[in-house]
């Protein structure tokens, strides 16, 4: 760049050269970041993949493989058929879905409550509060669990799906509170001044106004609390040792290993199927999701 | 359900003819009153399940292991003596910090080049990307064991297709830790490529524009334009999942379940490893306490670089 600019006559050439360079600069940097993309696709998705290679075959072809284990030569749905017709892990999902349905009403339910007071209707503490819900989602479910073990012992609700509808809102309620403060605040408040005049009382205010207004951020938050509790796995670790009550997760992981030789497929199969009500919700949400996810620090 | 009902009618009277300024102060109060009693499920989410339990946990563990007297710092003086427990420290905070510098290289690499391509390309392309993220981490781990089983690793098969030799993966202190880096890498790599897309974006082109029209090469455009606009969510999103690195368990816990030889071990497969199999409460209690003094800095500055986006966007 300062070659070009030293002498005048030199500018003009040395200007077509940096123009055309440009354009090819352009393209190697599309190149480039396709290539990256293309690595991190495979990288990314091999797993998942690799899981559902092993899901379609039989044990016979997983013990003795002959050649590269990344095809299958006999797909069967066997390990699928075992597992749906398998009355514990039906089970399984069952008790994920009780758990996660349970959680998700209870989270909306309090976070919308309080999110609204705390964005709108100003109290002695609020912003103390509001504050305390942000270092609340800091704190990790692996500090609290050996004292909430005591607790959900103490009240009598180990080995119980109950004893995990209790405490999961610590997972979820912090994180859908604040990012729902975080919509609410951000609509007009001109919106509730109309309301007020029209003679709304609050509670109108909230299910006529701020609920529909700020109806992706509830999809988002719902989204959140949907996958967080479907995914936990510290607290029904800790608390559930029972196979009935245990939800998917610490399901596939504790039941379907059994001694030594392991049934890869059945166990992959497992796993493929408990993943999947959230890559569901995912595909069909993207766009909600990323919201939900990217909100805690773009809207904060 | 029940705090329904007490809201409306507390709202109710609300509405009656404001007449004098008592009745505006009473309104007022009133306003606050419900406004406390909407949040009261939150604060007793709060108060009941984390800053108890907190405190609680705190108390278990100045207690002696059948949790009959008080032994006061026992039981943090003991771990720091126990040569598996330094172990675990060290561990925790080199897998935490490693796993974090590389997630975020790598994120801020792959957002980089999202950016890039054509809008039209980029939803496909952060969804295929994104789904590591989605799977629930103990499930995803369980294939990435799998994966690295000994007698079937499909990675060490690929290892031999190109000539290299087959990997130790779980069975080896080195790589074992190293497999427990990989995993926490592959899945929490999209986090942050996601909130560096998300930051990159709300970076006007116009500074863009000006910094080309002032000739500056695309280094330098990075260098003093985008890392300065980004500085704020690179340094959120960094402490973040350093919390939640330094929390992790699932991984550890399907991965190699803290061996071999207790050197995978984190603070949480630690705390969990004393405090519920071995029936140790107490102690397990003070393994995780551990943790609170880094995440309460980290906390800290989270908080802080929080509010100052706060101001700036204000």
């Amino acid at each position: 760049m300062s070659a070009t600019a030293a002498t005048p006559s030199a500018a003009i050439p040395g200007l077509g050269r940096r123009i055309g360079s440009l354009r090819k600069e352009r393209r190697w940097a599309l190149i480039t970041a396709y290539i990256s993309l293309v690595i991190a696709a495979i990288v990314m998705l091999a797993p998942p993949l690799y899981m559902l290679l092993t899901s379609l075959k039989t044990s016979a072809e997983i013990s003795n493989p002959v050649g590269t284990p990344w095809i299958v030569r006999h797909p069967t749905l066997e390990n699928y058929w075992a597992l749906i017709s398998d009355p514990m892990f039906r089970g399984f999902f069952f008790n994920s879905l009780k758990v996660t349905v349970c959680v998700v009403v209870l989270t909306m339910v309090i976070s919308v409550l309080a999110a609204f007071s705390l964005a709108r209707m100003k109290f002695f503490g609020s912003q103390v509060l509001a504050t305390g819900v942000f270092l609340t989602y800091l704190v990790p479910d692996t500090l609290l669990f050996i004292p909430l073990y005591q607790i959900v012992g103490a009240v009598g609700l180990l080995n119980s799906t109950w004893g995990l509808v209790l405490v999961y809102p610590t997972l979820t309620v912090p994180f859908c509170t604040w990012i729902m403060i975080g919509y609410f605040a951000s609509i007009p408040k001109e919106l509730d001044e109309a309301a007020l005049i029209d003679g709304a009382n609050w509670m109108q205010m909230l299910t006529k106004i701020f609920i529909p207004v700020a109806l992706p951020g509830i999809i988002a938050a719902t989204i959140f609390a949907f996958t967080v509790s479907w995914a936990a796995f510290v607290y029904p670790t800790a608390f559930i040792t029972r196979p009935d009550e245990m939800p998917l997760t610490i399901g596939v992981v504790s039941q379907l290993i059994r001694g030594d030789t392991f049934a890869w497929g059945q166990l992959m199969a497992g796993a493929l199927l408990a993943a999947l009500p959230p890559v569901v919700v995912y595909a069909f949400l993207m766009d909600y999701y990323i919201a939900g996810l990217t909100a805690g620090a773009t809207k904060g | 359900m029940a705090l329904d009902a007490t809201t409306v009618t507390a709202a109710g009277p609300a509405a009656a003819p404001p007449r004098t300024g008592v009745t505006l102060h009473r309104i007022a109060r009133r306003r606050s009153t419900i406004a406390f009693l909407m949040a009261l499920p939150l604060i007793a989410v709060i108060a009941g399940l984390v800053a108890w339990p907190a405190g609680y946990a705190i108390y278990l563990s100045t207690l002696n292991r059948r949790m009959t007297s008080f032994i006061g710092l026992d039981n943090f003086q003991i771990l720091l003596e126990s040569e598996t427990f330094r172990m675990v420290i060290w561990q925790s905070c080199i897998f935490a910090i490693s796993a974090v510098v590389l997630k975020a290289l790598l994120g801020f690499w792959l957002a980089h080049m999202l950016h890039h391509i054509p809008t039209k390309g980029q939803r496909i392309w952060r969804g295929l990307l994104l789904l590591p993220w989605v799977v629930p981490p103990a499930l995803s781990t369980l294939g990435w064991w799998w994966m690295f089983d000994p007698s079937y690793s499909s990675l060490n098969w690929l290892l031999n297709a190109v000539g290299a030799p087959s990997v130790p993966w779980l069975g080896e202190p080195g790589w074992a830790r190293a497999s427990v880096i990989i995993v926490n890498v592959w899945a929490g790599t999209p986090f942050f490529m996601i909130m560096y897309l998300a930051a990159l974006k709300s970076v006007p082109d116009q500074l863009y524009e000006a910094a080309a029209i002032d000739g500056a090469t695309g280094w330098q455009g990075l260098r003093y334009v985008t890392l300065p606009m980004m500085r704020n969510i690179i340094s959120i999103t960094v402490l973040f999942s350093l919390i939640v690195t330094f929390a992790n368990y699932d991984i550890v816990r399907v991965l190699t379940n803290g061996g071999p030889r207790d050197l995978t071990h984190v603070f949480a497969s630690y705390a969990f490893q004393v405090g519920v199999l071995s029936g140790n409460i107490p102690r397990g209690a003070a393994v995780s306490l551990f943790m609170f003094p880094l995440l309460a800095v980290v906390a800290f500055f989270i908080l802080r670089g929080v509010n100052q986006r706060n101001r700036e966007m204000a």
